[in-house]
């Protein structure tokens, strides 16, 4: 068991399934020659060669389109798109195009093709390299959503998506790049589907994805130094999302926070919130709250941008709040 | 070329435009639903490219006016159709419709509504028979109006910069839907559009399918050579509306009849009552060949399919036999 930074690890999946298959390649900007703004293909294209490790020019839609493309003849590209801000440009191709081929082929032609793009805060990067808008890709039918939350499923799931035979969306961070965690040595799959407890608990139910399920397991450690015991759910997956694994939790714990670096407004909080009313309602002993971001687009100034996305702190204190402690 | 392919093409073209006039009354009779654009007057540009393509071989993609396209592809008219109709043995099972014809079968790789989006498709198709390394191409049919969308540019650039396999027909119809190209566009010559891109290209008359079948050649010779992409323009003129829903008001009707003296249909076939090949007789039979095969047999196959089942409504969303190893679902140990 090797622990590995979320970078290394995105990096061994692609180094191996590009070993795997030829039909695999990888597609975006300055990930050959340069190796990758986040390192995630360094050395790549110096193994694998400019026809399997392509720099493209600065063109989402088309470029993401060309991957789209190929994939529909067999190939299995792994696309990054260098912020999911950027991403938006691309959307006519992954909404338009990738989600939708399948179904209006009557199933006869299929995209697999795998798009990974960071979203997130990170340090004063400001509106227009901010956004999260996961939301967006889970509200589209025809396209499998995930959210690695560390090394293990960034690495896991990214072999997953590459062999499945849908379009995948890829949802890393900026803040997470240089995370640690152990991977091991053995080449490993992780589903695509199913969220994981990563922390058992019986009194209060702590939901996040992405960089947020860190804000929860914090808060999750400050809580049991009060003697409260928190559940906390990675949902890992944002499409298909598990609707089980989050009632059988409320119907534990009876009382939930929902903690995403999103906007609220038609979040991945709305529709979690959504679910727990339809699946689990009379099991609530308190109202669940969402800790979100707030609906501004994200400053530049540090004390402003700290305001505007929800920390570990907040986390607790909604906590503290369902639980009736303040 | 022998003079019975030349006549057998004569009958591909009143074919399609017999096809396309009967969706046109299955549309009136609220046969056929959606958006419906129909082909009479282009049909020598995809009939005499497609000629001098490899179907089933080759890939081919389009835009949202794509019956003939697929059928000249190798697309079973009777399936075309039948997705007309909604059914589920249509080309795209019912899920489709006018717009989004596939048959993966002969490698036409589908009609798409988003005006400029088949562009990096093409590409993408390209891109992997190049990988793949065979003696594929990708070629690329869309109109003069979708050259305006950033993936035109984008895509050029991409196409000539890695040498692609893809051939891009523009077929200029001078309309973006209801705007003239000198009201939408610049540079009205679109053959000009693609010298910033090194991209070797010719603009050629749409309506004589001798001139189309002889420039395809070329074109296609030198995008299966290796040397990498062509723009081929191809002047034509759409004698429907865009859609079924156009009044027609942005154009004239002194433009209309001068363009209906360049039909593809009566050049080719005076041409061949001139040579002797055909006579009015022939013809006259082949309409009513070609109208009583419409009508017994596609018609009444599309009429007799049956529908998609509700029970069916998600299927195709995502890929209905996932391999459990890398979808799961993830398993919790129980604490």
């Amino acid at each position: 068991m090797a622990e590995l930074a979320y970078w290394e690890a995105i990096r061994r999946a692609h180094d191996e399934e590009l070993a795997n298959d030829p039909m695999v390649i990888a597609m975006g900007e300055d990930i050959g020659v340069a190796g990758g703004t986040y390192k995630a293909t360094l050395g790549l294209y110096e193994k694998y060669g400019e026809k399997r490790i392509i720099d493209t020019p600065i063109s989402e839609n088309s470029y993401t389109g060309i991957g789209i493309g190929a994939s529909m003849a067999g190939m299995r590209p792994i696309i990054e798109i260098m912020s999911i801000n950027f991403a938006l440009l691309a959307l006519d191709t992954i909404i338009n195009a990738a989600a939708k081929i399948r179904y209006m082929s009557g199933g006869r032609v299929q995209c697999p093709i795998v798009i990974r793009t960071p979203g997130g805060t990170a340090h004063q990067l400001a509106a227009q390299h901010s956004a999260r808008l996961a939301r967006v890709f889970m509200s589209t039918a025809g396209l499998r959503v995930v959210t690695p939350r560390g090394p293990l499923d960034a690495y896991g799931m990214l072999k997953s998506a590459v062999r499945c035979n849908d379009p995948v969306i890829v949802i890393e961070h900026e803040q997470m790049y240089n995370l640690r965690g152990e991977v091991p040595d053995e080449e490993t799959f992780r589903p695509l589907e199913g969220a994981e407890i990563v922390r058992r608990g019986s009194d209060i139910t702590l939901i996040g994805y992405n960089y947020s399920v860190h804000l929860c397991l914090a808060a999750a450690e400050r809580l049991a130094a009060d003697g409260v015991q928190a559940e906390v759910i990675d949902l890992r997956a944002l499409k298909p999302l598990d609707r089980e694994t989050i009632r059988r939790s409320v119907e534990k714990t009876h009382r939930v926070v929902i903690a995403e670096e999103d906007e609220a407004p038609v979040g991945v909080g709305a529709e979690i919130m959504a679910i727990i009313n339809e699946d689990c309602f009379f099991a609530l002993d308190a109202q669940p709250i969402r800790i979100h971001a707030a609906d501004v687009p994200v400053p530049y100034n540090a004390t402003l941008e700290k305001a505007a996305i929800p920390d570990a702190d907040d986390v607790y204190q909604g906590a503290l709040k369902v639980l009736g402690k303040i | 070329m022998k003079a019975s392919d030349r006549k057998r093409l004569l009958r591909e073209m009143i074919f399609y435009r017999r096809f396309e006039e009967r969706c046109f009354e299955a549309y009136m009779e609220r046969k056929i639903g959606g958006f419906l654009h129909l082909y009479p007057g282009q049909e020598a540009v995809a009939t005499g490219v497609l000629e001098r393509a490899r179907t089933g071989h080759d890939y081919v993609i389009t835009g949202y006016r794509d019956h003939v396209h697929a059928m000249k592809a190798g697309a079973p008219p009777r399936e075309v159709m039948a997705e007309l109709y909604g059914k589920e043995t249509g080309s795209s099972r019912g899920r489709g419709g006018s717009m989004h014809i596939f048959d993966p079968t002969v490698n036409f790789m589908g009609g798409y509504a988003l005006v400029g989006q088949p562009f990096p498709l093409a590409a993408g198709l390209a891109l992997a028979c190049q990988h793949k390394g065979t003696d594929q191409i990708a070629i690329c049919f869309l109109g003069d109006g979708a050259n305006n969308q950033g993936t035109f540019h984008e895509t050029m650039n991409m196409a000539s910069l890695w040498k692609l396999p893809v051939l891009f027909v523009c077929e200029n119809n001078l309309y973006a839907i209801g705007t003239r190209i000198n009201r939408s566009t610049a540079v009205t010559d679109q053959y000009k559009r693609v010298c910033g891109y090194n991209i070797p290209s010719s603009q050629h008359d749409g309506q004589d399918i001798d001139v189309v079948m002889e420039a395809a050649e070329k074109a296609i010779d030198h995008v299966r050579s290796g040397n990498g992409p062509y723009f081929i323009e191809f002047m034509t003129y759409r004698f429907r509306g865009h859609s079924m829903s156009d009044s027609g008001a942005y154009r004239s009707k002194a433009e209309e009849r001068e363009w209906a003296q360049r039909d593809p249909i009566l050049i080719l076939s005076n041409k061949l009552k001139t040579e002797g090949v055909v006579t009015d007789e022939d013809i006259k039979a082949m309409e009513q060949e070609i109208d009583d095969e419409i009508e017994n047999d596609i018609i009444k196959f599309a009429e007799e399919s049956p529908e998609p089942r509700v029970e069916d409504l998600t299927k195709y969303v995502l890929d209905d036999n996932p391999d459990p190893r890398w979808i799961g679902p993830l398993q919790n140990s129980e604490a």
